[in-house]
């Protein structure tokens, strides 16, 4: 009997006790595996939706010792940042005369404001703190701003205010320079691409190609004389036909060695001469996952509603410039409608946008007037000797009021951009409707440089 | 006490040593002569002197040579406040100054830092911040020609700092301050050799 209840302990014992190893083994396993689902079990808490496409590759933030790495942040943010000319970069506080200030709020790391894993906290654009931080800085705004007298420290950071790194269409003289303006401007274009422009003059070497100069080859059988038929149809007729890039060009490591021939296309390859774009596509949600080193990004993945019969589509340059076409056109509007089912993208095609879009196209409004997706999603940056059109799909969402410089102030007044984007009506709508709120910063700068203006006159009266 | 001796002995001639590796690893000068040579240094007031002097020669030959040239020949290209938005537009003297403290704070290989502070600024930022700022603009306004030196504690850190007088050197200076929409219901008329505010140079001891 003793004997039978030892062996009975001494088995629930070796089950504990092998449990317990299995359970270490896999966590164990966990902290060491590449960025999977297993490690899943290791998140602390609902990533951000900016992060949360990565948040299985622990090591894009942490270090081994699962320790915060600050450089992260930076290393992805870094360039966004100084582009817009950020108004507290963390040098700012490097002047010992801040060490009381930042004793108070560290402003100089990152997650002082932006914690991850803490979606209880977490408030739009990631930021984690109550919204009234400015206080720590800002109390006395209003000995130089009367305007600002009796209003909360939580509504600063309201749209069409102020933000705290990207005042670039926020700060006063910008506000009252632009007072006034009418709700559509006269003219109203996007900036021209000039890829192609500059692509070929750059290499006057290169002609343009017709069908009988493919390179594609045909294989010996003539198994693949209908798919190569088709996909010179198709390639004749784009631009890279035009500039003279050759089939081989893509699908050849080794363009002089044929057998070096792939009929898949890495984005590598692309890269090689759309370097921006494909850089910058690796910066926003769609292509994160892959510049992390992790699988393409999948519609099954989105936080956002996607139709379903896009779950598993792969989100690679070819996603949205497919076959031989690679049609921008295509990749503008549709492409985005064929994945995204969200309020804002199904009302797109009911929208004015959607309607200058349709006008461009059928040739009855000039070039870069109409308005499709990417015309604010992707929209066209101009650089020190180029027109880019970024990839990085949330380049001017994050704050809102980036969309101002970058794209609606191409066609509409700041006063019109400020209202549409304060409401989130319009948001959901995909701004089929007029604002019906009215954004108080440009009058209340408009004033004050009046204000100023009238002292000034005052003064110099004898 | 004879092995007391030998140890005092050789722990002398062991600091020594280190003393003379010290000395040889931070002059920066690898010749056997320069090794030779007793190690010599300046003072933090010394070095803030001459890092202030090159900063004003700099801003100077700046208002001098670029800005007001470019306004005398009637340049298309002017001295703007909001020069990033502005066309043909370049920074105004006191922004390129201020560019240049922000590139020093950004170069951990400085080893100081610098800023402009007043106590009438445009800028609700360049308010002096630490009572040694106040004391010390109070100082080089109340004593003219005179600089102010001394040491602070910030952030746990101990500071050598020298505070050096503003001035009105160049008309556009002060008519744009006097002019300016962010001066205050008190800010006053400045005119010529008016010290406007302070420079600020601090080195960590």
């Amino acid at each position: 009997m003793t004997s039978f209840v030892y062996a009975g302990a001494r088995q629930k014992i070796t089950i504990f006790v092998v449990i317990n190893l299995l359970i270490a083994g896999y966590l164990g396993y966990a902290l060491v595996a590449p960025a999977s689902s297993i490690k899943t079990t290791l998140l602390p808490g609902t990533t951000t939706h900016g992060h949360y496409q990565i948040e299985l590759d622990c090591n894009a933030c942490h270090a081994r010792d699962m320790s915060f790495i600050q450089d992260s942040c930076v290393r992805c943010h870094a360039d966004e940042l100084k582009l817009a000319g950020d108004t507290h970069p963390a040098s700012k506080f490097n002047d010992p005369a801040n060490a009381e200030l930042l004793r108070v709020l560290d402003a100089q790391k990152c997650v002082t404001c932006h914690s991850e894993h803490v979606p209880e906290q977490t408030r739009p654009i990631g930021v984690t703190l109550p919204l009234d931080y400015c206080w720590h800085c800002h109390q006395d705004v209003a000995d130089n701003r009367p305007s600002h007298r009796g209003m909360t420290f939580d509504s600063c950071a309201t749209v069409g205010c102020h933000n705290y790194h990207d005042n670039s269409a926020l700060y006063e003289k910008f506000l009252d320079s632009h007072h006034g303006e009418s709700e559509r401007l006269e003219t109203r274009l996007v900036r021209t691409r000039d890829f192609s422009q500059r692509w070929r003059s750059q290499r006057p070497d290169r002609y343009p190609l017709l069908p009988e100069h493919a390179d594609n080859p045909v294989r010996a059988d003539n198994s693949n004389a209908d798919v190569v038929e088709r996909a010179v149809v198709d390639w004749a007729d784009t631009g890279h036909a035009a500039s003279g890039v050759n089939c081989s060009e893509c699908h050849q490591s080794d363009s002089n060695d044929s057998s070096t021939w792939s009929d898949q296309v890495e984005m590598a390859a692309c890269g090689n001469c759309h370097q921006a774009e494909v850089e910058t596509f690796g910066q926003g949600r769609h292509g994160m996952r892959l510049a992390a080193g992790m699988s393409p990004m999948q519609p099954k993945f989105a936080r956002l509603s996607m139709h379903s019969d896009a779950a598993h589509r792969e989100l690679t340059c070819n996603a949205c410039h497919p076959g031989h076409r690679f049609d921008t056109r295509y990749a503008a509007v549709q492409a985005c409608l064929n994945c995204h089912a969200d309020s804002h993208s199904s009302s797109y095609q009911g929208s004015g946008h959607a309607v200058l879009w349709q006008k461009e196209l059928a040739g009855e409004l000039p070039a870069d007037s109409g308005v499709s997706c990417a015309t604010c999603h992707l929209p066209r940056i101009e650089s020190s000797d180029a027109t880019l059109v970024t990839h990085h799909q949330n380049f001017n969402l994050r704050p809102i009021e980036k969309m101002i410089r970058s794209v609606c102030g191409n066609c509409h007044g700041l006063q019109f951009s400020l209202d549409s984007l304060a409401d989130p009506e319009l948001s959901l709508n995909c701004y089929s409707t007029a604002p019906s709120r009215t954004v108080e910063s440009i009058d209340m700068a408009h004033r004050w440089f009046e204000a100023q203006s009238q002292k000034r006159s005052r003064r110099k009266q004898p | 006490m004879k092995r007391k001796f030998l140890i005092g002995t050789f722990t002398l001639a062991l600091g020594a040593s280190v003393v003379a590796t010290i000395a040889v690893g931070t002059s920066g000068c690898g010749s056997t002569e320069a090794a030779l040579t007793p190690p010599t240094g300046i003072s933090p007031q010394k070095f803030a002197d001459g890092v202030h002097a090159v900063m004003m020669a700099d801003r100077t030959v700046y208002a001098t040579h670029v800005v007001t040239r470019l306004k005398k020949q009637s340049s298309p290209v002017t001295a703007d406040e909001y020069w990033e938005d502005a066309e043909n537009a370049i920074p105004l003297p006191a922004q390129m100054f201020r560019m240049g403290a922000t590139l020093v704070d950004e170069n951990p290989q400085a080893g100081f830092n610098y800023a402009l502070r007043s106590n009438w600024p445009l800028n609700e930022q360049n308010h002096p911040k630490s009572d040694f700022e106040k004391k010390a603009l109070e100082y080089i306004g109340e004593h003219p020609g005179e600089n102010f030196y001394g040491e602070e504690e910030l952030g746990g850190k101990k500071y050598f700092v020298a505070a050096y007088p503003d001035r009105a050197v160049a008309e556009a200076c002060w008519s744009c301050h006097n002019e300016h929409p962010n001066r205050g219901d008190g800010y006053p008329e400045f005119a010529k050799d008016d010290v406007m505010g302070g420079v600020i140079v601090r080195i960590p001891l």
